[in-house]
């Protein structure tokens, strides 16, 4: 490989590691994103639950 | 266009982004001819389509700050930020990829002496001092008016950069485009022209990810302050 093809081969090297280190933040970010929608459905539930155990049953009467 | 692509534009964009960076690849390696600045003028079809995409990145951050200060559009403040981020990635990269063009055609990594390198990267740190100004201030009315009125000033030289080295008298930097158009052959030219289009389409689609990514965390802190 002569120094000429090196460096051509470095510049877009260069291009790649920063689009796939672009690319890898965002993906570690939206894996976060992932994890907070899970944890607020979780709570969402939760509440739910909560809610439907505190309503008044409902008893026959006659 | 098809409903496919109007249901997913981040996965039909990100299709037509590596379409058009690997059509670009093989035009640069095996269509484009070698000129008389040997292998290392393969550089220039990414660097200057990257450069001009930072320019273009930085413009459309001015006009969304615009539209911010002039109709209070809600989400322009966050376009124009998400634009500028784009900008400054595509800057580095430009900073990068020509210094390793300049190792091989100067034989130095920065030429000092040369206003177009200089006044890129006055542009470069002028966007990167955005981000300081940003994140001093809170978030709210007063950061967004701070961060649109600053992002109007450094629209102010794209021209100058773009400009300058047509402008100056010396010319160690190489001049491509000209008043005369293009100063390459019909076959490097529709190759530059690829190769603009996927860095173009790159922006973009990293530009519409990133936001889709912000709006989507804004709209989870909203839904946990409303359910704790």
């Amino acid at each position: 490989m002569t120094s000429q093809e090196k460096y051509v081969a470095a510049a877009y090297l260069v291009v790649f590691l920063f689009v796939l280190a672009y690319v890898v933040i965002m993906a570690a970010k939206l894996s976060r994103l992932g994890r907070d929608v899970a944890e607020l459905t979780a709570l969402a539930r939760e509440r739910k639950a909560r809610t439907s155990d505190q309503a008044p049953k409902q008893v026959k009467v006659g | 266009m098809s409903t496919w692509s109007r249901n997913n534009p981040l996965t039909a964009l990100a299709v037509l982004t590596t379409a058009l960076l690997g059509a670009s690849v093989v035009l640069i390696f095996f269509y484009a001819p070698v000129d008389q600045d040997g292998l290392n003028q393969k550089i220039f079809y990414f660097h200057v389509p990257i450069a001009l995409t930072s320019y273009a990145c930085f413009g459309w951050g001015a006009l969304k700050a615009f539209l911010h200060l002039w109709k209070r559009l809600p989400s322009a403040d966050l376009e124009s930020y998400v634009a500028i981020h784009q900008g400054v990635i595509f800057g580095a990269m430009t900073l990068v990829t020509g210094s390793i063009w300049a190792k091989v055609r100067w034989n130095a990594w920065w030429v000092w002496g040369d206003e177009q390198l200089v006044l890129f990267l006055v542009l470069f740190l002028f966007y990167c001092a955005y981000f300081m100004l940003r994140f001093s201030v809170d978030p709210g009315p007063q950061r967004a008016n701070l961060s649109a009125v600053y992002a109007l000033f450094g629209v102010v030289l794209i021209p100058v950069s773009f400009l300058a080295i047509r402008l100056a008298n010396s010319y160690i930097h190489p001049t491509v485009f000209t008043s005369s158009g293009p100063q390459m052959a019909t076959s490097q030219f529709a190759t530059f022209c690829v190769a603009w289009a996927a860095m173009l389409s790159l922006a973009y689609f990293l530009y519409r990810f990133e936001l889709a990514g912000k709006r989507l965390d804004a709209n989870l802190r909203e839904l946990r302050e409303l359910i704790t």
